[in-house]
């Protein structure tokens, strides 16, 4: 036996593999390394394609920076000295000019446009995206329908350059819907060559391939473990991006993604909990950006069908008795913008998400509990367990408040999967939940969750004659620019919504991003995803 | 020896019969309904009865099944709809992961655990039988998610020797061409001894992490039935003899005393290959634990019928090989057909 000389190979080994570990890198992977991003998040793509059945929230970053759009919206600076998209800011990306006339609007292609794989994009491979995406069903669809596009007889390909969207009716929200990630333009020609009789719009070839024209291609894509881009030198869409390479890895424990930003392994940890991003804040040795999420709010949500909520006392004296102050500060770290505390529930503007008029007063709550004739109530309080880490301790506090005006909660964690289905039963009495829009208009997030057209996210069932008269109302006058009776309809619509409150908004949620301090260039966009293209690394 | 080895398969049948039965039926009584999770955040009914019906959702139960069982019989284990890809692809591709580190984490706590255990079995109620006792118990009552948290702390986060847990390889290393599927074996077989010290160095953690936590059983296991085989007469006879300490021990106790430790060894394996969830996620290790759990959490059915039947077809594989080599062991056992 050479037992000596075995231990001497193992002990050199050891050694070997213990030295390996830190970057010890030769000049040309320092050099790579320069121009490789490497982004950690907890969730990979399970679709590259937006279009594509059931694609999660990460695919629709793949789609993003891998498929370009007629226009996209602009860049502003806020007050924080953060980047943000501007709302109301279209540029250019595939299209070089944009004519909009009474009904329809006009586009001209740019010339010099390209697919990856080298062939330009016409007026046809427009129409043939749009088509495709009114078509494929699903979130792509709605979404489409979101702006009232809706029918692929709305799209003409009036030459190689010129592409023509006819309107079914006026509405604002078109022009903004064309920015969003789903229209986005795909390579008609390749994607037919994929097509086949049950899949006519080759969704399984771009679940897996990216087929645009986009700053982004993905080169190697492991699910769950990782995804590589490569950039597109040939980027017609905007100022060629800085990074060559990115590298996503799925990272599902958050204290890991944390280890590799503290000791530098990572570029940028992106959607961080409230607890990791103030702790990291504080110190101070990462470069930490955070933004209010745009239209959108957690609150407590009461189902107004059933008993005991269908009282409106009842639910004015829950909204008198969440404990807010103690939510944002011990759930979400201070890290929220809070949406109580406000004036009065008659708002004076059209700022959309605004505080409540609602504060914690338990003595008001007691009264209110007393007037409504209500009794003793033993109910449910519901969340999504996918979402627990922020909504559990949210729940808890909620219940112990509750307990004091006499409304006993069980809590009722719902798992991820069955939370949905959940929702759209519409039989949770009472639930803490969070909803954003991707267009940051309130008339839009009032159209899905307080109209009469009961949507899966008007979980309270609040169906509701004036409030509808108010949204379409809302609706009508921005379509036609009177900015007044605008106004007004916002106004009574928020208003209405307070005083009734069948949701009792809490407070506006932030979305947090860690980086190395040679990082810059992150922007926050609506989509809540990461736009590698405008990223630099020093 | 062929024969007793067909009837043996033969049984198998009925087993994976049953498997296939159960799991089917199990995954559609779960709660939660796919078609409304993939539908996506701004659903209507209309685009989830769209993607109940492109899921086949929509068809009566026994047709779903004979449709199912179509597709087994093709290789066919159906679509993942988290990752969008072939259940049969994503197994073979997340298998030799987790295989490779629960093999290693098996090896290293063996060869940690027989000595110790032996030791124990042999200097009863000594300071090395405490030590053995304390060892198990510390290991088997640590979480292995805190095991691994604590290990990545302190060799990662703290003294910078491991690499980043960030999963089989570093970010910027290439994966070896895949023959096996084992990094290891593969950077070897094409001669790439950087990537094979890429993948060595990702590996220590994870596979300490379960072998601490499999010590206990495989110690235990040892000393125990070491004890029982150090009491009967034939080692009497063999000290009465005159054989010296080491031939009794490990020629004729340790060789009598393996059966018991075996079998733990088969259980504790297929335990941890399917049961390791944890340290997988704490090292972002895509294994098959952790895309078995996603899918059950996001109800896609198809991963988690197919990982089932995967662990079942081992689980009867394993046993089978354990079985046979009893036969080698001990030649007293032998397969009764």
């Amino acid at each position: 036996m050479k037992r000596r000389e075995f231990l001497q190979s193992m002990t050199a080994l050891a050694a070997s593999t213990a030295v390996a570990a830190p970057a010890v890198w030769s000049p040309a992977k320092a050099q790579s390394r320069k121009e490789t991003l490497l982004l950690v998040t907890e969730n990979g793509p399970n679709n590259l394609d937006i279009h594509g059945v059931g694609t999660n929230r990460p695919g629709y970053e793949a789609s993003w920076n891998c498929y370009d759009r007629l226009i996209t919206n602009g860049k502003k600076t806020l007050a924080d000295g953060s980047l943000s998209y501007d709302r109301d800011k279209f540029v250019p990306e595939l299209a070089e000019d944009m004519n909009i006339g009474d009904m329809s609007v006009t586009f001209k292609l740019k010339k010099s446009a390209k697919f990856q794989d080298g062939t330009p994009v016409t007026a046809k491979d427009v129409k043939w995206s749009y088509d495709r995406a009114v078509s494929v069903g699903g979130f792509p669809t709605v979404q489409m329908k979101a702006g009232s596009l809706v029918k692929k007889e709305q799209f003409v390909a009036v030459d190689d350059n010129t592409f023509r969207i006819d309107f079914v009716k006026k509405d604002r929200l078109t022009i903004p819907d064309l920015a969003v990630i789903v229209p986005g333009i795909y390579n008609s020609e390749l994607l037919k060559k994929h097509a086949t009789d049950k899949d006519p719009w080759g969704l399984e070839y771009t679940k897996s391939n990216t087929a645009g024209s986009g700053a982004y291609k993905v080169t190697s894509w492991k699910p769950g473990v990782e995804v590589v881009y490569e950039r597109n030198d040939a980027w017609a869409g905007g100022k060629l991006p800085e990074l060559k390479k990115v590298i996503w890895r799925t990272i599902p424990s958050s204290g890991n993604r944390r280890a590799l930003m503290e000791r530098g392994d990572a570029d940028i940890s992106f959607d961080l909990p409230a607890k990791d991003f103030s702790e990291m804040k504080k110190e101070g040795k990462l470069k930490m950006i955070s933004n209010p999420i745009g239209n959108g709010m957690y609150s407590l949500e009461l189902n107004v069908v059933h008993p005991p909520f269908d009282n409106e006392k009842v639910r004015q004296a829950v909204a008198y008795a969440i404990p807010y102050q103690k939510i944002v500060d011990a759930a979400m770290f201070g890290i929220a913008n809070p949406l109580f505390g406000g004036k009065s529930n008659d708002v004076a503007s059209i700022l959309w998400p605004q505080p409540t008029g609602y504060m914690t007063d338990m003595a008001k709550a007691k009264a209110l509990m007393a007037e409504s004739g209500a009794g003793a109530i033993d109910t449910t309080i519901s969340f999504d367990l996918g979402d627990g880490v922020n909504s559990e301790p949210i729940a808890v506090l909620i219940q112990e408040s509750l307990g004091q005006i006499g409304i006993k909660t069980t809590i009722n964690k719902v798992p991820g999967a069955n939370w949905r289905s959940e929702m759209a039963k519409k039989s949770m009495p009472m639930m803490v939940n969070f909803f954003s829009g991707w267009l940051d208009y309130p008339e839009y997030f009032f159209f899905w969750c307080y109209s009469g057209q009961n949507a899966i996210f008007n979980t309270p069932s609040y169906v509701n004659k004036d409030m509808d008269t108010f949204i379409d109302g809302a609706r009508a006058a921005a379509a036609v620019g009177e900015k007044d009776k605008y106004a007004t309809d916002v106004k009574g619509f928020i208003s209405k919504a307070y005083h009734d409150v069948p949701r009792i908004p809490m407070f506006q949620p932030f979305l947090n991003v860690a980086a190395q301090k040679n990082i810059s260039g992150y922007s926050y966009w609506f989509h809540r995803q990461v736009d590698y293209r405008s990223i630099v690394k020093a | 020896m062929l024969a007793t080895l067909g009837k043996r398969l033969v049984t198998v049948i009925p087993t994976l019969i049953g498997v296939v039965i159960v799991t089917f039926l199990l995954t559609r009584v779960l709660p939660g309904d796919p078609a409304v999770y993939f539908a996506g955040p701004a659903a209507t009914p209309q685009s989830i009865a769209d993607i109940r019906k492109s899921l086949g959702l929509d068809r009566p139960l026994p047709e779903q099944f004979a449709r199912y069982v179509n597709d087994l019989a093709h290789g066919n284990l159906g679509n993942s709809l988290s990752t969008g890809r072939p259940v049969a692809t994503e197994i073979t591709s997340r298998l030799p992961a987790s295989a490779e580190l629960t093999l290693l984490g098996l090896i290293l706590s063996l060869v940690i655990a027989l000595p110790l255990g032996i030791l124990a079995a042999v200097k009863q109620g000594s300071w090395i039988d405490h030590t053995c006792r304390v060892v198990a118990t510390a290991g088997v009552s640590l979480p292995v998610f805190f095991t691994g948290l604590l290990l990545v702390y302190v060799f990662y986060f703290q003294l910078g020797w491991s690499p980043a847990p960030i999963g089989r390889l570093d970010a910027f290393a290439t994966a070896p061409p895949q023959i096996t599927g084992f990094y290891l074996f593969d950077s070897l077989l094409t001669g790439n001894f950087e990537t094979f010290r890429a993948a060595f160095s990702q590996l220590i953690l994870p596979a300490l992490t379960l072998g601490i936590f499999s010590l206990a059983p495989i110690t235990r296991m040892t000393r125990a039935s070491m004890l029982a085989v150090l009491a009967s007469d034939f080692v009497r006879t063999a000290r009465a003899s005159g054989l010296d300490n080491r031939t009794v021990i490990l020629t004729y106790a340790f060789r009598n005393a393996m059966l018991p430790v075996v079998t733990t060894l088969g259980m504790v394996f297929s335990f941890l290959l399917g049961a390791n969830v944890l340290v997988e996620k704490v090292f972002a290790w895509p294994g098959i634990g952790s895309y078995a759990v996603e899918a059950l959490l996001q109800s896609d059915f198809a991963p988690v019928q197919g990982f089932v039947l995967t662990m079942a077809v081992l689980y009867v594989a394993l046993n089978l090989l354990i079985d046979m080599l009893y036969g080698v062991i001990d030649p007293r056992v032998r397969l009764e057909g």
